[in-house]
């Protein structure tokens, strides 16, 4: 029988190893998913992990990689905060929609106007939005005692009526023939959140991730706020007897994470998107919790998750052209990967012995 | 707009209907929370119990088969998160996460081919006299047997707890885990066994949606039920009448949003479509005053140690 | 006669330590059996194996003469064992009946079990209401419970854990009669405690554990308290000294504290009032879970106060956060080490920073110095021989003792004006007990206030100066320490809490 034995260290080689275990489970049980559906499991691997980076139209697909990594690993970082210290904001999605809709919604007041100042205003609003979006939960639960993970989740819903909403009526493209949606800030030089390197898919919010990624860095390792939000993590008590106020912990984790998320989705409907769309938000405020823990919280993780991650949606899309493989199967190819993490993650604090005569344990 | 279109038996009737899903799954949550255990993945359990109800109700021809294949199938998915969370010891909120996203996934894969198809219908129970009579028999008599099910379970959950001894063992192991084993009770099994139950009444309540409530199979279509649910427990203070209570407000905030929607009201439709999430939440608030009563291991990871 | 239980050549190793080693001693029917010995030592280890919680790697165990190896603790109650365990056994939001119909068999209905409790509580002298929640009763209540639970099985072998730590000297007493009934009437007992005056007053045979072996077995009335406890320890103790001083200035006051408990089961604290000088040691006495940890709570700033109500060398600080006192020179211990007073995952230098980023200049401009925490923590290490293979070692990895040293020495060495400590001593060996008592006598000699919370009454005695006690939230009158009775330091506690003595 196997059992499992705590180490009295946490183990830092399965630190880094757990991660790379889950991806390499996760190519083998997707692959069977695959060659369940009926494709060539090795054939839908390579396009999903290969053909973006090496393949024959890489040069189109490369770019995408920090088109789509960028706002995961922005979005993720923040949550990885207040992951940390216990703090579960997991309604980025619908921050990220307020995010994109107070920007787009800057902007668009400006508009036909032309000004340098227009783009930073949009990016402070977007922050605002979301972080505002983020503080409701984070006011109810200082306040109240309120579940955030169920207060910040039901805003998500009513997120998405709020960007339906305003497709529709508000922000609708006057002369758009009636369609839902904005006007396509592409198309308004002020408020474009164009390609800083032509053909790199190089972006503002790109740039604003890899600084979050340094940022969050500094904080967790350097900095005593950072130590405070590990220290809630691991043993509140501890936290509070060291003098952290775990009021302004929550408000600082949701609050910034609500920050992260409200400026990814406006540089998303800047940039990549364009206009504010019923359909605009794809889940990345979701995908984004994966990220943070395939990333094991860690910025560093996050940002190779970020990027892995946004691989899979690129190569997911090309096996979907090429070869028919439903969007679904990698929507749950996604999900496996964090299941996976979270099952091999034991062997971090964990020794799996064998043997089940005697029962584990330290001697009392 | 008419106001009068809105009928009150009807209102009564299908709000009825309307708390059903949410009410099923809410109580295989609760069971789950009583022992101790956060399963936040009954969105993922609930939209795979939607499709496994309809795939298979389709297939066969049979409500029933499909109702006892969305229990298999919910079940069958909990138990991802019962090796994580028992056995490998995962973090319960990451674990359910992980849940739901899969289960999304999931269930989208499952469900290519049974768009747009209508499913066999699930025979109301209709007894002569009785359902015919005014008012009473629509509320009381003119329902499909998941409701009456529903409400049975209610009931079933509440004697258990109070009066099973199996309920006061699930009680104690959510209670304190540490003092259940060491009166040698199996707390990784009796946490299972209740985690499979949670996730065999979110498929029931997941194949309420698909095969009753819309009935017909679409994406997503739980749209937060499962996260309703969850959030349920809490107002109830885990105690399974309130369940029933939260569930037929939430049912009746529902139909009623419907109704006016379908009236004609002033209000535009986004801002009515999303007062049942905002009505969840300032229910959550207010509920958020009595807290005492949550299982006191809830959530956290057990690994014995003797 | 046939031994009631006989055991073996019982061996059990963990990982790095042997827990047991080849122990083996009988227990008579109707005989009251100490096994003594420090933490440590191997005791619980040796129940846990009686019990069926933990496998035995070797060795045999009879039953009135048939082999008794219990799987689980089923098996074990089956065979008439019974267990009343220290901690870690009581369902705090169930009732009284419904916590020991847990610990049945086939429990029967509730109403007639209730009934059975209110019989046999009466009959050993332990009144208790089957319907109160046990989360609402005192330490004493709440061990009642247990061994109602376990009286309810008719065993022929109850064993008790440590079962006076929670008890005023009255309480035990109470408790003493008990036992002694269930005597009479044949039961007998293992009875596990590191008290010599106790198993001297009670047990029949003695069997004296030391790193897991047994190195003597006998008769606690023929034998001293000495011999008994050179022959646990196995080497002479280093007894605390400490100089004479005169105490000096009011340090710490606190005037009329009232706070309610943050946790639901926990205990207010009603009109505290009491001033520590500087040169001095009070000492706090009282029974688990009257306001101990509340009152360190207040102290450490975790749990705010009226401002007025705390007051440091003349400020007010009651109403401030942790980071502020420690900075004015007010430093606290709580009783739990793992989780409370260190985080058990982190390494031993994050530990250092957790407390001492203030006072060593480890935090400065909101940017943490690593170098500076640890070599903090490498001078704790050193300075409070705390073993360790190094400073990046996670706190879970130290021992009780030695986790328990370095909590200690952190806040020692950060030189307070005020240090309050909760429990400092409990769970530790007797090496390092000493080692934790003296450097708080020096740091009284050096010129701080000290305040030491404690259920040990030798502890208080050997380091107070003063001495009160807490009683369900207040304190009662302080005292000098010099020359107080057993009997005076019980009332102190509260008495028996009203418990009425056993009617035997």
């Amino acid at each position: 029988m196997l059992r499992l034995e705590k180490r009295r260290q946490p183990s830092r080689a399965f630190a880094w190893a757990t991660p790379v275990l889950a991806v390499v489970a996760t190519m083998i049980f997707g692959g069977l998913l695959f060659a369940a559906l009926g494709k060539d499991p090795l054939v839908a691997i390579r396009t999903i992990f290969w053909d973006p980076l090496f393949g024959q139209h890489a040069f189109y697909y490369r770019p995408q990689l920090l088109v789509k990594g960028g706002p995961l690993i922005l979005i993720a970082i923040g949550l990885s905060l207040g992951f940390r210290a216990g703090i579960w904001n997991i309604g980025a999605e619908g921050q990220y929609i307020l995010g994109a809709i107070c920007g787009a919604g800057v902007g668009l007041a400006f508009y036909p106007m032309e000004g340098w100042f227009i783009f930073p205003l949009m990016v402070i609003a977007g922050a605002l939005g979301g972080l505002v979006w983020a503080m409701i939960p984070g006011l109810l639960k200082v306040k109240f005692g309120t579940n955030e993970i169920l207060v910040s989740l039901m805003l998500v819903y009513v997120a998405e009526q709020l960007l339906a909403s305003v497709s529709l009526g508000l922000l609708k493209n006057p002369q758009g023939f009636g369609f839902p949606g904005s006007r396509n800030l592409q198309q308004y030089d002020s408020a474009h959140n164009a390609e800083l390197i032509a053909g790199t898919g190089m972006h503002w919010g790109v740039a604003a991730a890899f600084i979050a990624v340094i940022f969050a860095y500094i904080l967790l390792t350097r900095h005593q706020l950072g130590y405070h939000i590990r220290l809630t993590g691991e043993a509140p008590r501890a936290a509070r007897f060291a003098g952290v106020s775990p009021t302004r912990l929550v408000l600082f984790c949701l609050g910034i994470s609500g920050a992260c998320a409200g400026l990814a989705g406006m540089f998303e409907v800047s940039g990549p998107a364009g206009q504010v769309t019923i359909d605009f938000n794809t889940g990345y405020g979701f995908t984004a919790i994966i990220v943070a823990f395939l990333g094991r919280l860690h910025p560093v993780g996050i940002l190779l998750a970020g990027l892995l991650m946004a691989l899979t949606y690129i190569g997911g899309e090309i096996a979907q052209s090429g070869l028919g493989l439903p969007a679904a199967a990698i929507q749950m190819f996604q999900g496996m990967l964090l299941f996976f993490l979270l099952a091999v993650d034991v062997l971090t604090g964990y020794r799996l012995r064998l043997g089940g005569a005697t029962k584990e344990g330290e001697a009392a | 707009m008419d106001l009068s279109a809105i009928n009150p038996v009807l209102l009564i009737a299908s709000l009825m209907v309307a708390a059903t899903a949410v009410m099923i799954a809410a109580i295989g949550e609760l069971i789950v929370e009583r022992a101790g255990v956060l399963n936040l993945g009954v969105e993922g359990m609930m939209i795979t119990g939607a499709i496994c109800g309809f795939a298979v109700a389709v297939q066969t021809g049979s409500p029933t088969a499909g109702f006892i294949a969305a229990a298999a199938g919910g079940a069958a998915l909990s138990m991802l998160f019962a090796f994580l969370t028992q056995f490998a010891l995962a973090n319960q909120v990451a674990s359910g996460l992980a849940l739901t996203l899969f289960g999304l996934g999931l269930s989208a894969l499952l469900g290519q081919g049974y768009q747009g198809i209508k499913p066999p219908s699930t025979p109301r129970l209709d007894i002569p006299v009785l359902s015919d009579l005014p008012w009473v028999g629509r509320i009381v008599f003119g329902h499909d047997l998941m409701v009456y099910f529903g409400l049975a379970l209610v009931a079933a959950t509440w004697a258990f707890l109070k009066y099973a001894r199996a309920g006061l063992v699930l009680r104690a192991v959510g209670e304190n885990h540490d003092a259940a084993h060491a009166l040698g009770y199996k707390v990784v099994r009796i946490r299972v066994l209740a985690i499979a139950f949670g996730g065999a009444m979110a498929g029931l309540g997941g194949a309420y949606i698909s095969l009753v409530r819309v009935p017909q199979w679409t994406e997503g279509m739980t749209a937060g039920i499962g996260w309703i649910a969850l959030a349920l427990v809490v107002f109830a203070s885990w105690k399974p009448w309130r369940v029933l209570l939260g569930a037929y407000l939430f049912g009746g905030v529902t139909v009623l949003q419907l109704n006016l929607q379908a009236a004609g009201i002033a209000i535009p439709v986004e801002y009515l479509s999303m007062s049942p999430y905002i009505i969840t939440i300032v229910v959550l608030v207010i509920m958020s005053a009595d807290k005492s009563r949550a299982p006191a291991s809830l959530g956290r990871i057990f690994h014995a140690t003797h | 006669m046939t031994a009631l239980l006989s055991i073996r050549g019982l061996t059990k190793a963990y990982p790095g330590v042997v827990a047991n080693d080849d122990v083996s001693f009988d227990i008579q029917p109707g005989e009251v059996h100490a096994l003594l010995g420090e933490n440590g030592a191997g005791k619980s280890t040796l129940v846990k194996m009686i019990y069926g919680l933990v496998k035995p790697d070797s060795g045999e165990m009879t039953m009135t003469g048939q082999p008794f190896a219990p799987g689980e603790p089923k098996a074990a109650r089956a065979a008439g064992v019974a267990m009343v365990f220290q901690h870690f056994s009581l369902f705090d939001a169930l009732n009284v009946a419904e916590n020991i119909a847990l610990g049945m068999a086939e429990p029967p209905a509730m109403r007639d079990l209730a009934a059975r409790i209110r019989e046999v509580s009466d009959q050993y002298g332990l009144p208790l209401d089957p319907w109160r929640v046990v989360g609402d009763l005192s330490a004493g209540e709440r061990q009642r419970v247990e061994i109602i639970r376990c009286l309810l099985q008719d065993p022929k072998l109850l064993i008790m854990d440590e079962p006076t730590s929670v008890l005023t000297p009255q309480e035990v007493e109470i408790l003493f009669e008990t036992l002694r009934k269930l005597k009479a009437e044949g039961t007998s007992i293992l009875y596990i405690s590191h008290k010599l005056e106790e198993i001297r007053a009670l047990c029949d045979e003695a069997t004296i554990l030391r790193l897991g072996r047994k190195v003597a077995t006998c008769t606690p009335r023929d034998t001293t308290a000495r011999e008994m406890a050179e022959l646990m320890v196995g080497a002479e103790l280093h007894v605390p000294t400490r100089d004479t001083r005169a105490p000096g200035a009011v340090r710490l006051a606190l005037k009329d504290l009232s706070v309610p408990s943050p946790s639901q089961f926990g205990t207010a604290l009603k009109g505290i009032s009491f001033e520590v000088r500087a040169g001095e040691v009070l000492g706090l006495a009282g029974v688990a879970g009257n306001g101990q940890d509340e009152l360190l709570g207040v102290l450490s700033g975790e749990i705010r106060a009226g401002a007025g109500m705390v007051v440091l060398d003349g400020t007010p600080v009651g109403a401030t956060g942790p980071a502020i006192r420690r900075r004015m020179g007010l430093l606290t211990a709580p009783e739990e080490r793992l989780g409370h007073a260190a985080a058990p995952d982190m390494s031993l230098t994050e530990n250092a920073a957790l407390t001492g980023a203030e006072r060593r200049g480890i935090a400065s401009a909101g940017f943490l110095n690593w170098g500076r925490a640890r070599s903090f923590a490498r001078e704790i290490i050193d300075r409070f021989d705390v073993r360790t293979p190094g400073t990046e070692n996670a706190a879970r990895s130290l021992s009780g003792g030695n986790l328990q040293k370095f909590v200690i020495g952190r806040e020692v060495l950060q030189d307070p004006q005020v240090l309050v400590v909760n429990q400092p001593t409990w769970g530790v060996d007797a090496a390092a007990a000493a080692t934790i008592r003296q450097a708080i006598l020096d740091l009284a000699t050096g010129g701080a206030a000290v305040v030491v919370i404690s259920q040990d009454l030798d502890e208080l005695m050997e380091v107070s100066d003063r001495f009160a006690a807490l009683n369900e939230g207040r304190l009662s009158d302080i005292r000098p320490a010099q020359g107080l009775s057993v009997e005076e330091i019980g009332l102190m506690m509260g008495g028996s809490h009203g418990m009425e003595v056993a009617h035997v």
